[in-house]
């Protein structure tokens, strides 16, 4: 059991809350509206939006230190009023909140200004810091919402921004697919969050966090499951996990700054947030932790595997990124403790992944937008500053101490050897071998972008370093890909207490000791990463091989894709066909079509085609004898 | 039997179909049988309706716009009927509805009249 | 003879009705005597000045709760509310009617009896002034809806359905381009109109040989009290439902819809999507909850199911259209279902709920046609969704608007859509309709997926040769703009005065 939730009233400077989300959505509406005038110094405009709410962030962030209770609200106005249900557009301000807030504008400003490079000579670089700017508003508001409809708010703000962004060279038919894809994903997870929602509602009549969170021990344990599994579909569409993880990689078709800061860094650890903002509701039913470490686990080891087998290099960043989430729903599954190692595995992640994409991205940026890591090699030498931001940012993710991903990945590792019975073998062990694949396939990207021999395409002569207003965020990104890690696992747990609950004085006991679990992670990776090194270090083959069959199943994303389309595409189709037939031709159409396909004849067959008024009649009569005939069935008894 | 009160009902319903009935199959017997072009036409009416004629099957519409007027009035007779029947207990309110009602029915007669529909040509 | 009884009329609280009869006649004396030129703007102000002298009497009565004209018609808090809301809609869209910026002589036929094709078709379309009887046919028409939501027994219902159903029939068949189309949609619509109006005639029979009366008091009465076979009942409830239910576009007596929708004329589309839609579920929820509430526990899993299907064709049809006009009808018919789940809440907070949805949709789908009356080319308007390609780059403040509107019906939040969806939901999960909420919740995101398709073809793809301009709106075309994307945004960012409003209106009188 948890204890009371109370948040105070915001007062002071932190009554100013809102413009952390106000300023972002003023520069967008300015970057959208104002059209072609804004062509000039739009991208600086959104540059500094972001940096403005990035200082603000820091302020609000250091006056939060200095309360005793370091949770302030803040009810701007009454949103929703119809009979029992009420809705507050209110803030909330705490530790968790804040620490989403400086990772969303802080990382949020160095790809801005990497944008700003990427972007140059793209028409449309206006309107895409336009929709940036949105995204970043959205963002905003879904982590600092006080109840869960801001929250879902920001949650459909952040997925339109997101559509918009991957579909944004859409004269790419696969950026359009895409787009399409991450979109439908994405609604089959909203449609569960919504419904938790309405569930909540109904069961404690408020989506206030605090009011939530403390009626929770009240509600049936069924009922808690149902509302948390719902949760958990929300997250994982909206966080490429299992089993809606299909959509991620297929994102990467939008701009590369697209793909470091929403499809890495921060969007699609929204889910993190949303499992972690309601642990009260995780933590009241264990099935449903199991549910979530599961889900963890398995999406954790889809992500590497599948990782291994691709060779465009913003696909396995895409992969590792699935894969890295699911070691923060692993973490935030664990719960207890685990909950604030989660977090600082995520914001860990949020500065070595952004940095790898933006070096994925100034590496395409000198080779002709290429991607297929099997044309690159030996680029070392050529672009220096990639190189060097880029393999700290490898050593980071593959967790080699004293680097961040050391310090965020290994307590999640150890936590999960810590759960009762043969669980923890199960999951520790899972999250361990994940740690060793991790290393193999992100040493093979290293190696075969930037060592061995050159095996470029014969237009490119001299890749070139990218323009210092690029490189510069990846320096910045690089110092925190080193630093962040060892201060954040430090400190953060501690600062996160009133938001997830204090969890220092509880007794855990791994199945190992815990010296042991991290000596082995340390030599899993060094092993990974040694036979990539091995096995790439002199370039690798051009075309793809035939291999066998985990390879090519790995290749094919492990069918989750021919899975999609059996399960939801193609009955999907045939549900729309159906009724676009039924609804053309009415029901003596259906009546024809059958007359049709027995008779054969070719002018029954013509009759199909029209949409007389006599169809719809029919189907009209068709419809009221049902009606009629299911309320004189209901009367006689038949239906009750 | 309950249904005692819906007995005449059913004759009355069996009366009308069987009357229709006949009629229908009681005329090829008794009818003279003397065709021309003019009696094998769809209803004997002067237009064909199928195949159209050229031009679009286009008929004169003055028939109809008198025919419509004169149910217009017609309807108008209908209701002043029981009105005068019951003036006197309906009185001044009574006078005064029925004075709005004609007035109506005026108003859509000068429009017609004013926007050409009496006019034969 | 016995002695007649008059019955008491309240003049002040029919007064709206009354005032809209009497300048709709007056329209049809002007039509009669002034000379052509004067005609349109007479008409037109004379038909705004009588919508809002109407909407005053309304504001200024809205405390009345009265049953009057021998409890013919109940002015109660659900009729004022939903009789300003046609009011407001009505008004929005004689703007759209009424403006002849974009097209020289507007949107309507001069005379719609001359034959399509022809030379003097050629020449009416491209010279003459339209048509001005659509002013006092649509002032006719907002005048019965105002009439079938007020009315309180069955058979003033059946007149007022007919009141509003005959000048819009009407007035779909005079569009000024398209006039095949236009015609078609207008005798579908006419048939299938009168087709469902039997229906419903002879569901006001069987109730009344159930009932002995078709006051919705009486009903209501022997409803609870009546010890006879329900036979008559169900079959005449279940026939006077169908009869609404087609003017409300539920499935499956929704197969009008897009045909009347795409042939009519758009600003005409423009009222039938709004004030017809406020009118008919008016209708709906008084007799559901005013005279057959007594049998709401058996009507509601068949109007479910009902509202599901309705819910779901709407939705996946629309993903398949490739005409705005028809992707808006399967949207609406999509929304009906919506609605549906708000009316059977059967509450106080699904009236309610049901009443925010209807003002709220109407102001948006009013601007959307108002917006698809501006996207034409030589031939009228490009209604064709691959002409849209690319309107962001040609006319960005018009593909905004057209944005923010389809955001609206996706349901996106802070636009009104959320909160209606919202508040309707929320009243169904209340009464425990859970299922109809998931269907409600899955289905609309389902369809948030066609409006998307649009909104990325109108930003995201290159304008080709075909992608038609943009017309600059007419003064009259802008204010129907502006204030629908102006409700939809206020409705959506601080929903709450409509909300009390909705809940304070929100008891019928018996």
């Amino acid at each position: 059991m948890h204890d009371t939730v109370e948040y105070a009233h915001a007062s002071g400077l932190l009554s100013s809350v809102w413009l952390l989300i106000a300023i972002p959505l003023a520069s967008a509406a300015i970057l959208l509206l104002l059209g072609k005038r804004a062509d000039k110094w739009g991208h600086w405009l959104g540059v500094a939006s972001v940096g403005v709410s990035f200082v603000l962030g820091l302020t609000y962030f250091f006056q939060l230190r200095g309360l005793d209770n370091r949770a302030v609200e803040l009810s701007l106005f009454d949103y929703i009023e119809v009979g029992s249900l009420h809705v507050d557009f209110g803030l909330l301000f705490d530790p968790l909140s804040a620490v989403f807030v400086l990772l969303i504008t802080g990382v949020g400003s160095l790809i801005h200004l990497y944008a700003v490079g990427y972007m140059e000579h793209d028409a449309g670089r206006r309107r895409f810091f336009g929709y940036f700017n949105l995204f970043v508003a959205a963002m905003l508001l879904l982590v600092l919402g006080n109840n869960f409809v801001m929250l879902y708010i920001g949650w459909e703000g952040v997925g339109l921004a997101s559509y918009l962004l991957i579909s944004f060279w859409v004269e790419r038919p696969s950026a359009a697919t895409a787009g399409k894809k991450a979109f439908l994903m994405n609604r089959v997870g909203d449609a569960g969050f919504a419904i938790a929602i309405f569930l909540m509602f109904a069961q404690l009549g408020t989506t206030q966090y605090d009011e939530v969170f403390n009626g929770i021990g009240a509600v049936a344990s069924g009922t808690v499951l149902i509302m948390g599994l719902l949760l958990l579909l929300g997250a994982t569409g909206k966080s490429g996990q299992f089993p809606l993880q299909a959509w991620l990689p297929d994102a990467m078709e939008g701009p590369t700054p697209v793909s470091a800061l929403i499809h890495a860094a921060t969007m699609v650890t929204a889910g993190v947030y949303l499992i972690a903002r309601s642990n009260p509701i995780f933590t009241a039913n264990e099935t449903l932790q199991t549910v979530v470490v599961s889900v963890g686990a398995l999406t954790l080891l889809i992500g590497c595997i599948i990782g291994c087998a691709k060779d465009d290099i913003k696909r396995v960043l895409a992969w590792s990124t699935v894969s890295q989430i699911g070691y923060m729903f692993l973490g935030v599954g664990l719960g207890g403790a685990a909950y604030a190692l989660a977090i600082v595995h995520l914001l860990a992640h949020g500065f070595f992944k952004a940095g790898l994409f933006l070096g994925a991205g100034s590496v395409m940026h000198g080779m002709h937008d290429q991607t297929d890591i099997r044309r690159f090699g030996g680029l070392w030498r050529y672009m220096r500053i990639t190189w060097a931001t880029f393999g700290l940012a490898w050593l980071a993710i593959i967790g080699l101490p004293p680097l961040s991903g050391f310090f965020s990945k290994e307590p999640i590792i150890v936590a999960a050897y810590e759960r009762e019975g043969w669980t923890a073998w199960l999951f520790g062990t899972a999250a361990l071998i994940g740690a060793g694949v991790t290393a193999f396939y992100m040493t093979r990207l290293f190696v075969l972008t930037f060592h061995g021999p050159k095996r470029w395409t014969e237009d490119i002569d001299h890749p070139h370093e990218s323009p210092p207003v690029m490189t510069v965020p990846l320096v910045l990104l690089a110092v925190g890909s080193v630093a962040a890690g060892g201060l954040m696992a430090s400190s953060v747990p501690d600062w996160l207490v009133p938001a997830l609950g204090d969890h220092s004085g509880e007794e855990v006991h791994a199945v190992m000791s815990h010296g042991l679990i991290t000596a082995l992670s340390i030599v899993v990776t060094l092993l990974g990463a040694g036979l990539a090194y091995a096995l790439f270090r002199n370039g690798t083959a051009l075309q793809e091989q035939p291999a066998g069959p985990v390879v090519t199943a790995a290749r094919r994303n492990l069918y989750a894709d021919a899975f999609n389309e059996a399960v939801f595409e193609k009955p999907g189709i045939f549900l729309t066909r159906a009724l676009v037939f039924l609804d053309n031709r009415g029901i003596d159409g259906l009546v024809n079509g059958l007359a049709a396909a027995v008779g054969g004849g070719s002018s029954r067959l013509r009759r199909l085609q029209t949409g007389f008024v006599r169809s719809y009649a029919m189907s009209m009569l068709t419809g009221a004898l049902l009606v009629v005939a299911a309320f004189l069935a209901l009367q006689l008894g038949w239906l009750a | 039997m309950s249904l005692s009160p819906y007995v005449p009902i059913i004759g009355m319903f069996a009366l009308a179909a069987g009357f229709a009935v006949m009629s229908v199959a009681i005329a090829p017997f008794l009818g003279p049988r003397r065709f021309n072009k003019a009696k094998l036409a769809a209803y004997e009416c002067g237009i064909e309706p199928s195949p159209e004629p050229i031009g679009g099957g286009r008929v004169p519409v003055k028939f109809y716009l008198t025919a419509m007027l004169f149910i217009v009035f017609d309807i108008e007779i209908i209701f002043l009927y029981p009105w005068a029947v019951s003036f006197d207990s309906l009185g001044l309110f009574g006078f005064v509805e029925m004075l709005l009602f004609i007035g109506t029915v005026f108003i859509a007669y000068a429009y017609v009249w004013r926007r050409g529909g009496l006019d034969w040509d | 003879m016995e002695d007649l009884s008059l019955p008491k009329i309240d003049y002040a609280a029919v007064a709206p009705m009354l005032i809209l009869f009497g300048v709709a006649c007056v329209g049809v004396l002007f039509e009669g005597v002034l000379p052509k030129a004067a005609r349109r703007v007479t008409q037109l102000v004379l038909a705004l000045l009588g919508l809002v002298a109407a909407l005053s009497v309304i504001v200024w009565q809205s405390d009345t709760r009265v049953l009057t004209a021998g409890g013919a018609v109940a002015i109660d808090g659900p009729t004022l509310f939903l009789q300003g809301a046609i009011i407001v809609l009505g008004i929005m869209a004689l703007l759209l009617i009424g403006d002849r910026a974009m097209e020289h002589g507007g949107a309507f036929v001069a005379q719609a009896a001359i034959t399509v094709g022809s030379e003097a078709d050629r020449k009416q379309a491209v010279k003459e002034q339209g048509a001005t009887e659509v002013y006092p046919l649509t002032v006719f028409a907002i005048a019965g809806m105002l009439l079938f939501v007020a009315a309180n027994d069955l058979l003033t219902m059946f007149v007022a359905l007919e009141v509003f159903s005959l000048p819009l029939y009407l007035l779909c068949a005079l569009a000024r381009r398209r006039r095949l189309l236009s015609q078609e949609a207008a005798l579908k619509y006419f048939l299938l109109g009168a087709y469902a109006s039997a229906f419903f005639l002879f569901g006001v029979a069987l109730v009344y040989g159930f009932a002995g009366g078709v006051e919705f008091g009486t009903i209501h009465d022997s409803v609870t009290e009546s010890t006879q076979s329900t036979v008559l009942l169900y079959a005449g409830l279940a026939m006077i439902a169908i009869g609404l239910l087609f003017k409300a576009a539920a499935a499956p007596f929704h197969v009008w819809t897009p045909d009347v929708y795409q042939g009519a004329p758009t600003p005409i589309t423009g009222l039938m999507a709004a004030c017809t839609k406020v009118a008919a579920f008016g209708g709906l929820l008084r007799v559901l909850y005013v005279g057959f509430d007594g049998v709401a526990w058996d009507y509601t899993p068949i109007l479910g199911v009902v509202a599901v299907l309705t819910m779901l064709i709407g939705a996946v049809l629309a993903v398949t259209q490739t005409d705005i006009k028809r992707l808006l009808a399967y949207s609406s018919i999509a929304n009906a279902g919506y609605l549906l789940v708000g009316v059977l809440a059967l509450s106080k907070d699904g009236l309610s709920s049901t009443m925010f949805y209807l003002v709220a949709y109407g102001f948006t789908v009013i601007a959307a046609f108002g917006v698809v009356t501006l996207v034409r080319d030589a031939d009228g308007e490009a209604t064709h969704l691959s002409r849209w390609a690319g309107l962001g780059r040609r006319s960005p403040l018009y593909a905004g608007i057209f944005t923010f509107i389809l955001l609206a019906f996706a349901g996106i939040p802070l636009t009104s859509g959320f909160i209606a969806k919202f508040a309707v939901f929320g009243a169904a999960l209340d009464s425990g309709e859970a299922w109809l909420v998931v269907f409600g919740v899955v289905t609309s995101m389902l369809l948030a997926f066609p409006y998307l398709r649009v909104v990325v073809m109108m930003w995201l793809s290159e304008p080709g040769e075909s992608t038609p301009t943009v017309s600059i709106p007419g003064g009259l075309t802008a204010a129907a703009l502006v204030i629908g994307v102006v409700a939809t945004l206020v409705l959506g960012v601080a929903p709450a005065p409509l909300l009390d409003l909705t809940t304070s209106a929100a008891d019928f009188v018996r």
